[in-house]
């Protein structure tokens, strides 16, 4: 019982992290309709950023965590809408599939100037929070985990209040539902845009650096399949759902964590995939999505 | 004869005419011939589903390594059986890789009729995903069977491709594909791509099309993967991750979604590109995903969208 206690929460808290880089997939998805590929790599510079900030913070203190973290929720924030920019908005309403296979571009872009700018060997992240253990019983609490589950809920709380009770979040809702009609009543769409992709990539910093924290060997490559999963947990709430994306993340996370601590551990990668057809397979919209009727 | 099959004849004449000369050109050319002959019948065979057939796959690696698993296989472990220890003559052992590659085209062939008739339904991205998920799998799957050498993968496949084999499949792949497009059948591909609705009124059944273009893409995307191993002489589960099928799709886009001879020109081209960018080893895959960026904004319809002549398609 105790071990099972143990799993749920190891499980939580790497659900949290997935939850926190599906929500920016689904934002871009819900405003643009495409798979912003770069996205798992803006995931990795986020840790990156907080890798070089974190040498120069003071080791083990709350307040140099929140800066790193803050820091580089900003970088990377602003990374997102200068990708936007650059790459993404010059092919408004060209076929999925070209802003697809630019998505991809940025995201190999990120992949290899990183492999030249930090180097292709593994770096330790270092410790910016300080790190306790905290014992109930045979249950073993890390203060990482309570980091990340703490950071994750208050950003999901936040991005709820932004998008449902900010000017800026009914834009967004406005242009998911529909961009033309959105235009008509005076929105400008470009700014929802980039403000959408400023919100996603300052989520994926905050899930680099947490993921980091837990996983503390951080390279150029870290963010393909962590990237991919947040995906799959996309997928699997209902894309463009945002509270779907944070189901997804968390049941994608428990389920993953579960499967390693078995004796299939050698197919945890395989889990998250078989998941994500066998859903598609007979729910398609995801499990908080709204199936669309299709008219001809 | 009709003119297609007569090209086809006169291509596998210049592919043994060529290979008869193959001892006069330097090794490094040959290598990179080959290499830039197995992503030509990759690109085109999955130009077949992603182009003609306008369904989005992402999994081509993932036919590719059941290919090159199930030819190695046959050749490492049938091979020395039939074969006896010596090896047996040069015309046995061609006959005994034709089987294997045969055995691999079939085996991704098999794959792509599983994958295939669940997934086809979906549509678009979805579908993308979902045959991105499979060939994930698929490579779990590989570095999880001992018996195929786990996450190391397999050594010691003889080196049986040659560039008469792949110059043979590249016509093949090639002439299969134009022919079954320009065919009276093949029209429904094209339909199925156009609009699907429409296609359904008129009493075309597009599912089976689909699944029709996979498993013939997975076929030679096997072929490819049998090829590229008995060339290697080693494959791991990892050569043939989701970065290895991207790289087949931006050939595809980037030559022009259903146009054959696009395709092979992107193939031969991107295929050079990180060889001609070698010695600036550090930065060519910068480069390469600059130009990718640039090229999709200032050229969407493809590098190589043309047409030739009077093909009308």
């Amino acid at each position: 019982m105790s071990e099972f206690l143990q799993q749920l929460l190891n499980g939580l808290s790497l659900g949290a992290i997935y939850a926190l880089i599906a929500l920016g997939y689904t934002m871009v998805y819900g405003v643009l309709r495409f798979i912003n590929f770069a996205h798992s790599d803006v995931f990795m510079v986020g840790a990156f950023i907080g890798y070089y900030l974190g040498r120069l913070v003071p080791e083990n203190t709350v307040w140099g965590g929140l800066v790193v973290l803050l820091v580089a929720m900003l970088g990377c924030a602003v990374l997102g809408m200068l990708i936007e920019k650059l790459a993404y908005r010059p092919l408004r309403g060209a076929a999925t599939l070209n802003v697809l296979i630019t998505a991809i571009g940025v995201s190999l872009l990120l992949e290899y100037s990183g492999q030249v700018f930090f180097g292709a060997t593994p770096r330790t992240f270092p410790a910016v929070f300080p790190s306790v253990n905290f014992t109930f019983g045979s249950l073993v609490i890390s203060s990482n985990q309570v980091v990340v589950i703490a950071v994750a809920a208050f950003l999901m709380v936040a991005l709820e209040f932004i998008v449902h009770r900010t000017k800026i979040g009914t834009a967004m809702r406005a242009v998911s539902l529909n961009p033309k009609a959105a235009q008509l009543v005076g929105i400008n769409n470009d700014v929802v845009i980039s403000f959408t992709f400023g919100l996603g990539s300052a989520l994926a910093a905050a899930g680099g650096i947490l993921y980091a924290l837990n996983y503390p060997s951080i390279d150029p490559l870290m963010g393909v399949m962590p990237g991919l999963k947040a995906f799959v947990a996309a997928v699997l709430g209902g894309i463009g759902n945002i509270p779907g994306a944070a189901l997804g993340g968390l049941l994608l996370g428990t389920v993953e964590t579960f499967v390693n601590g078995s004796q299939w551990s050698t197919y945890k990668d395989a889990i998250a995939f078989a998941i994500l057809i066998i859903i598609l397979l007979f729910r398609p919209a995801g499990l908080l999505g709204k199936s669309t009727v299709e008219k001809v | 004869m009709p003119r297609p099959h007569l090209y086809l004849l006169l291509a596998l004449l210049a592919a043994a005419g060529i290979s008869y000369f193959s001892d006069r050109i330097d090794p490094y050319y040959l290598d990179v011939i080959i290499g830039i002959g197995i992503n030509i019948i990759l690109a085109v065979s999955l130009n077949l589903v992603n182009g003609y057939t306008g369904q989005f796959s992402l999994g081509h690696a993932g036919f590719m390594s059941v290919g090159a698993y199930a030819a190695a296989a046959v050749s490492l472990f049938l091979g020395p059986r039939i074969l006896g220890e010596e090896g047996g003559t040069v015309l046995q052992q061609g006959l005994m890789f034709l089987a294997a590659l045969t055995a691999g085209g079939l085996g991704a062939a098999l794959a792509g009729l599983g994958v295939g008739i669940p997934s086809l339904r979906l549509k678009g991205d979805y579908l993308a995903l979902v045959t991105l998920g499979f060939g994930e799998i698929i490579r779990v799957i590989f570095q999880n069977v001992e018996d195929l050498g786990g996450a190391l993968g397999l050594n010691g496949i003889p080196a049986y491709t040659s560039i008469f084999w792949v110059l043979a499949f590249v016509a093949l792949a090639v002439f299969t594909v134009t022919c079954l497009v320009h065919s009276t059948y093949g029209r429904g591909f094209l339909a199925t791509k156009d609009d699907e609705v429409a296609s359904e009124a008129v009493g075309l059944n597009t599912t089976r099309y689909k699944i029709v273009a996979f498993v013939v893409g997975a076929f030679f995307a096997g072929a490819a993967g049998g090829l590229y191993g008995h060339f290697k002489m080693t494959i791991t589960p990892t050569g043939f991750d989701f970065t290895k099928s991207i790289e087949i799709v931006v050939m595809v886009i980037l030559g022009g979604m259903g146009n054959t001879l696009g395709v092979i020109l992107a193939a031969i081209l991107l295929t050079l590109l990180p060889e001609v960018l070698r010695p600036i080893a550090e930065y060519r895959m910068i480069i390469y995903s600059l130009l990718l960026i640039v090229l999709m904004i200032v050229r969407p319809q493809g590098l190589f969208n043309f047409r030739l002549g009077k093909a009308k398609l």
